[in-house]
């Protein structure tokens, strides 16, 4: 039952983009076609999920028992990287399908605040690892997910008369801003759970 | 001397990060919930920027090319652990509000965009200048939005009060209306820029 | 001087070289501001004991021991005293059950059973409406929100949704709700410590009389 709760309120009532402001650079650059906002959703999906095992394992295998903490930001940092490098090399050799479809968004995830903004948070919650796991994988599906909906709804924008000055970015924002209304009301939903 | 000035301004308005480069989008809406908040955030990034440029421009001969982007990410990162360290130790309640955003300086795009278009092919000064303004501008563009949130929400700015609180739109102070404001700033930003190249070119 | 190239050598070294570098100045940064980060954390507990309970002159962290709350789990428990004599306890209570999550209050009790004054530690409340807590519940102007001074010996604090006599939090029942319970759980554990005290202040006044019949005898002999 915890676990549905983990899940729900990473998804909806705080919605990493939409709540939290991770991911907010490709979650405007990469929201105009509804396809690549898939793409990279299941690219986020696939890294996240990876990156908080290791990183994870990384806090509690060296750097808690030797004291070293203040080392967390680079150490953290050089893993993802290194881990997003080598996410590619394999992608490319086990399945050039696969990586037809992701590779050009896995660079563009290293700088990804979400990879890792959720890494820190998984550490500062207290979780354990089957939390952590649950939480990333949730907390991507609600990245694709918010991904997706602003995507479907800047091609209709795309389409509609929008003032000189608001054009592009602006009304983008606006539209984001709206969305995050929306979310709101599923404040407290998890309390149902509890 | 102009060379440089040049370089500062340019970071403030021509190239500002907020307004025109449009990077660093995260920390922007979650940290202006207040103009002290927008403005801490602020300053610590220009700390870094301002550090990771002199050292990567002192390094750029020193580090081969192959290597050159895993470096600069281990050089910043650095900074960031020595303001979080010193932000932690001296302002420990503002380090609590803006909470995981300072490590999360290691990944904006501003810091390592900088250090490689600008700090990787040009000399120590020029770099310095080139940190000083896109600090400068990015600061500028944080307070002014958290001002404007902290303002429309609770009717003060910097804590002080302009107008009772309860005639303050929450919304402002809540995520919503990060995004709304920033696009509206963005847009006004926009406008001015356009009416100022019009006169220019008439 | 030209760009170094990009052989596996230069590659290795240049990396090598930057990390150490790096590990050894963060290893002196971290040294430098070990303390006064820890100092700042003992400042911000020793700042909401002084703010919760009456005035003591012993060191109420120094002598502080964990109380079980009556849901599993053990509270912090600080008493200040003056002198010899206990004039408080202030406990370091939480519950899950905010809206945001964890909260975290100091809350302070004189000897009497009556709540001295509270402060939030931590929490992650919406600003502007659960993150009110931090003054609504001891705004002295308005007795009916106020927990300050109630006595808890004769049942445990709710809000007046829930049939209490406290009233929430406008548009923040939840928080509020979690609120009286993280009071509740200090109150439990501030019971046992209080009996805990008396009972122990008794044994000892007991055991000192002991000890001065005792010696009178041996002087005697």
């Amino acid at each position: 039952m915890e676990y549905i709760g983990i899940i729900i309120v990473a998804i909806f009532v705080n919605n990493v983009v939409l709540s939290q402001f991770l991911g907010i650079c490709p979650f405007l650059g990469v929201s105009k076609k509804v396809d690549t906002a898939i793409g990279m959703g299941l690219a986020v999906t696939f890294v996240l999920t990876i990156a908080t095992i290791v990183t994870f394992l990384l806090q509690k295998g060296i750097l808690e028992p030797f004291g070293l903490q203040y080392l967390q930001t680079i150490s953290f940092i050089l893993v993802i990287a290194a881990l997003v490098q080598m996410v590619e090399i394999v992608l490319k050799k086990i399945s050039p399908a696969l990586y037809q479809a992701l590779g050009v968004f896995l660079p563009l995830i290293t700088t990804n605040c979400v990879i890792l903004g959720v890494a820190l948070l998984v550490i500062q919650k207290d979780f354990n690892l089957m939390e952590s796991i649950v939480y990333a994988v949730a907390t991507a599906i609600g990245y694709a997910m918010a991904l997706v909906i602003f995507s479907s709804i800047r091609e209709q924008l795309a389409l509609t008369k929008v003032p000189k000055a608001l054009q592009g970015i602006p009304v983008a924002l606006i539209t984001a801003g709206i969305m995050a209304m929306a979310f709101m009301g599923f404040s407290g939903i998890d309390q149902v759970f509890k | 001397m102009n060379k440089q000035c040049k370089i500062l301004l340019n970071g403030i308005l021509k190239e500002n990060p907020t307004f025109v480069l449009l990077l660093g989008m995260c920390p922007t809406l979650a940290t202006t919930s207040s103009a002290i908040n927008g403005m801490s955030m602020g300053l610590a990034t220009m700390f870094v920027l301002i550090c990771s440029n002199a050292v990567i421009s002192l390094l750029k001969n020193v580090i081969p090319d192959m290597v050159r982007i895993p470096s600069f990410i281990v050089v910043i990162a650095t900074f960031v652990t020595i303001i979080e360290m010193v932000m932690n130790a001296y302002v420990p309640a503002l380090a609590e509000s803006l909470g995981i955003f300072i490590p999360l300086i290691v990944v904006n795009c501003i810091v390592l965009g900088r250090a490689e278009s600008f700090a990787s092919k040009n000399g120590l000064l020029s770099s310095v200048f080139d940190g000083v303004g896109i600090g400068l501008g990015f600061t500028l563009a944080l307070t002014l939005l958290g001002a404007s949130r902290e303002l429309l929400g609770t009717g003060k700015i910097f804590s002080l009060s302009v107008y009772p609180e309860q005639y303050g739109s929450l919304i402002f102070v809540l995520a919503p209306g990060a995004f709304i404001v920033l696009g509206y700033l963005i847009a006004i930003f926009n406008k001015l820029q356009r009416k100022k190249e019009t006169i220019s070119s008439n | 001087m030209a760009k170094l190239q990009s052989s596996f050598r230069n590659m290795f070294l240049s990396l090598t070289l930057i990390c150490l570098t790096v590990a050894v100045l963060l290893a002196q940064v971290n040294k430098m501001t070990e303390t006064p980060i820890a100092e700042a954390k003992a400042m911000k507990l020793q700042n909401a004991i002084r703010e919760v309970v009456p005035a003591f002159d012993n060191d109420p962290v120094a002598a502080s021991y964990r109380m079980p709350d009556g849901t599993g789990d053990s509270l912090l428990v600080y008493p200040a005293k003056k002198g010899e004599e206990l004039v408080g306890f202030a406990l370091n209570s939480y519950s899950d059950n905010g809206f945001g999550g964890k909260i975290q209050i100091m809350v302070g009790f004189d000897m009497e059973h009556h709540i001295v004054n509270y402060a939030v530690l931590q929490h992650g409340e919406t600003p502007g409406l659960g993150s009110k807590m931090t003054e609504w519940f001891r705004d002295t102007n308005k007795p009916a929100q106020s927990v300050i001074g109630r006595n808890l010996s004769q049942g445990a604090l709710a809000v007046s949704k829930d049939g209490g006599q406290v009233d929430a939090i406008t548009a923040s029942t939840i928080t509020s709700r979690a609120f009286m319970e993280a009071v509740n759980r200090a109150y439990t554990a501030y019971s046992g410590s209080r009996e805990d005290a008396l009972s122990g202040a008794t044994a000892a006044a007991e055991k000192k009389e002991q000890k001065t019949t005792n010696e009178g005898e041996e002087n005697h002999e």
